[in-house]
C-alpha cells in the first residue's frame, strides 16, 4: 500500500488536467507563460506577471530542492492515523523558478530532512489513474 | 478621503464560551441573539437603530432571515468579507466604517459565530472528501497537507531556517500569552505554563508543538459601530476607527495552500502590504502603537505579524519575543493581553478587537496604562486577510 492511500484521488479541471495528464506519461509539467515565459503553480488562467493567457507546459527535470518541510505528527483526520509521523515538503526546481510544488520524501528519516536538501523524483502509482509525484533523496 | 476617525467602535457583546460543537444543537441564530443584546446593553443602543450588516468567513446567517429574527425593522447595507477562517474579522469592521461614512447606513452590526457541527472541524478543513476535495485542494490533499497548522509550520520552518528562528522562541508566545489569559476570568485556559512545558508538549506538525495551536471554540460576538457624532452620546468611551485595511498583494493570493508566495514574502504572515497601507491611513506609526491584538491561531505567526508590523525587523521576531517582550508589563509590546487564541478563546478574531476595545476604555484584565492607540488583526491566511489601528 503507498503512503497516505487514502487521501490518493484526483478531481482534475480544465486548468489542472495538463499538470495530471503529464504526471501519468511520468512527466513533470508546469504552466509556463508563453509569452513571458514566467512559470507558476498551482495553474492559474493568466500569468501573474504579463497577464497573458497564452500557456504551455515546459518539461521539468527530475532534480528538485527543499525549500521547507515538515514532520506531521498528529493526524488530522482519521484516515491518516496510521500513517504519522510523515513529511510534506515544498519543493524548487533549478529549471522552473518562480514556481514549487508540494509532495513527500519517500524513506527519509524525519532527521534527514532540511531546507536544501537534493532530491530525486520518484513516480508514485497509486492505482485507478492517480500516479503522484513524489521524491527521494538525491543520490550523489 | 477616508474613514479615518469617521466612525467609532459603540458596543461589543460576545457569548458565552463553549468547547467545539458545544452550541451545534442551539443554532447560530440564538447565539446571535445573545452577543447582540450583550453588545446593546453594552452600548446603549436600541435595536431598531441597527440597519447595516456586516460578517465574514462565509457566514450563512444573511441580513434577510436574520433582521426579522433579530427584531431589527431595515436592511440598508450589507456585506460579507469573501474567504474563509478568521481573515476577515477586522475587514468587516472597516466595511461596517465605510459603510457609515459613506452615508449608507447608521449604526452596523458585525457579527460572527461559529457552532461546529461534529463532521466539520476547522483543523481538518482540508481534509475530508465532502468538503474538500476539489481541483485546488489536490495540488497539496494527496501529499497528506490537510490542516491549518500544516500548512503554516512550513512558513514558519523557512524563517527558522533564513533567520535562526527557534522553538524556544513559539515557546515565549505561548507562556506571554497564557500568562495575560491566567489574568482573564472569562480565558479557558487557566493552567499554569511554562517554556520547558511548552517544549517538553508533544508535536503537531514540526515545529509547531501542541501549546503553539489555538484553541476551537463555540461562541460568538456582535462589534457595533456607528458615526463618531452619534457614539459620543453613548454609554461607553467613543473608540475610533483610525484606519481599516483589507486584502493583501495579490503575490501573496492563495499563498498559504499553494506555499508558492515569491521568495521575499513567503516566511512573512502575507501582512506587510496591509500594515503600510494601515499606517498611511491612521497617520501613525508602530512606534505609537501601545499595545497589539494579533490574531494566533498559531504562536508562530504572531512572530511573523511582528516582523510585517514593523515593531522589529524582518527576521528578527524571535529575538523580540525573548525574555517576555510580549508581556502587558515590562515586555518590548504588550501583545494578546486576553490571552488571544491560544488561551483565552477561539471565535475567529473577535475577541481581538474586542480586546483593543476593551484596552481603549481602560478595562482590560492585563491593562496597559494610558493605552491610546492599539492595533488589532484578523488571521495571516489565503487573502483576503485585514487589520485595524483603533484609538481612544
Amino acid at each position: 500500500m503507498s503512503l497516505l492511500s487514502e487521501l490518493a484521488s484526483l478531481h482534475p479541471d480544465s486548468l489542472s488536467s495538463p499538470f495530471w495528464d503529464a504526471c501519468k506519461k511520468r512527466e513533470l509539467r508546469l504552466q509556463r507563460c508563453a509569452d513571458c515565459g514566467a512559470f507558476r503553480h498551482p495553474p492559474l488562467a493568466g500569468c501573474p506577471s504579463c497577464a497573458s493567457t497564452r500557456d504551455e507546459w515546459a518539461l521539468v527535470g527530475g532534480r528538485g530542492r527543499v525549500y521547507s518541510h515538515t514532520t506531521i505528527y498528529h493526524p488530522a483526520l482519521p484516515t491518516v492515523a496510521d500513517e504519522v509521523p510523515y513529511n510534506v515538503v515544498v519543493v524548487e526546481f533549478d529549471d522552473a523558478p518562480g514556481a514549487r510544488i508540494i509532495s513527500n520524501v519517500l524513506d527519509a528519516e524525519p532527521e534527514e530532512i532540511h531546507v536544501g536538501l537534493e532530491l530525486e523524483l520518484h513516480w508514485d502509482d497509486c492505482g485507478d489513474g492517480v500516479v503522484l509525484p513524489r521524491f527521494k533523496i538525491a543520490q550523489k | 478621503m477616508s474613514l479615518k476617525d469617521q466612525t467609532c467602535i459603540a458596543g461589543v457583546g460576545l457569548t458565552d464560551y463553549g468547547r467545539r460543537g458545544d452550541f451545534f444543537e442551539i443554532g447560530s441564530v440564538p447565539k446571535i441573539a445573545e452577543a447582540l443584546d450583550r453588545a446593546l446593553e453594552d452600548s446603549g443602543i436600541d435595536r431598531r437603530e441597527i440597519d447595516g450588516f456586516c460578517s465574514y468567513s462565509v457566514d450563512p446567517n444573511d441580513p434577510s432571515r436574520l433582521a426579522p429574527a433579530l427584531g431589527i425593522p431595515n436592511i440598508n447595507y450589507s456585506s460579507l468579507v469573501f474567504g474563509g477562517g478568521g481573515g476577515g474579522t477586522c475587514g468587516a469592521v472597516a466595511n461596517a466604517a465605510a459603510a457609515i461614512t459613506a452615508g449608507l447606513a447608521e449604526v452596523v452590526m458585525v457579527y460572527k459565530t461559529i457552532t461546529q457541527p461534529p463532521h466539520a472541524r476547522f483543523g481538518a478543513s482540508y481534509g475530508s472528501a465532502q468538503l474538500a476535495a476539489n481541483p485546488l485542494t489536490d495540488f497539496h490533499r494527496p501529499f497528506g497537507l490537510i490542516s491549518p497548522v500544516q500548512f503554516f509550520s512550513m512558513i514558519f520552518r523557512r524563517h527558522m531556517h533564513l533567520y535562526g528562528t527557534t522553538s524556544r522562541h513559539l515557546a515565549e508566545v505561548a507562556v506571554a500569552t497564557r500568562t495575560h489569559a491566567r489574568r482573564n476570568p472569562k480565558a479557558l485556559m487557566q493552567a499554569p505554563l511554562t517554556l520547558e512545558d511548552h517544549q517538553e508538549s508533544r508535536l503537531i506538525a514540526d515545529p509547531f508543538r501542541l501549546f503553539d495551536c489555538c484553541q476551537e471554540n463555540d461562541g460568538g460576538g456582535v462589534i457595533l459601530v456607528t458615526s463618531a457624532e452619534r457614539a459620543r452620546d453613548l454609554a461607553q468611551p467613543p473608540v475610533y476607527i483610525m484606519a481599516g485595511a483589507q486584502g493583501g498583494s495579490a503575490e501573496w493570493g492563495q499563498a498559504l495552500t499553494s506555499q508558492n508566495a515569491s521568495d521575499e514574502i513567503y516566511a512573512t504572515a502575507g501582512h506587510a502590504h496591509l500594515a503600510k497601507r494601515l499606517y498611511a491611513m491612521a497617520g501613525v506609526g508602530p512606534e505609537d502603537v501601545d499595545v497589539a491584538l494579533l490574531y494566533d491561531h498559531f504562536s508562530g505567526l504572531v512572530i511573523l505579524q511582528l516582523e510585517d508590523y514593523g515593531f522589529c525587523e524582518r527576521g528578527e521576531g524571535g529575538a523580540f519575543v525573548e525574555d517576555g517582550g510580549l508581556l502587558w508589563e515590562g515586555g518590548r509590546l504588550p501583545v494578546n493581553t486576553h490571552g488571544g487564541n491560544l488561551s483565552e478563546v477561539y471565535l475567529l478574531g473577535l475577541t481581538h478587537i474586542v480586546e483593543a476595545v476593551r484596552q481603549l476604555r481602560g478595562t482590560s484584565t492585563s491593562q496597559v496604562e494610558g493605552a491610546e492607540i492599539a492595533l488589532a488583526t484578523a488571521g495571516p491566511a489565503n487573502l483576503p486577510t485585514s487589520s485595524l489601528l483603533l484609538r481612544r
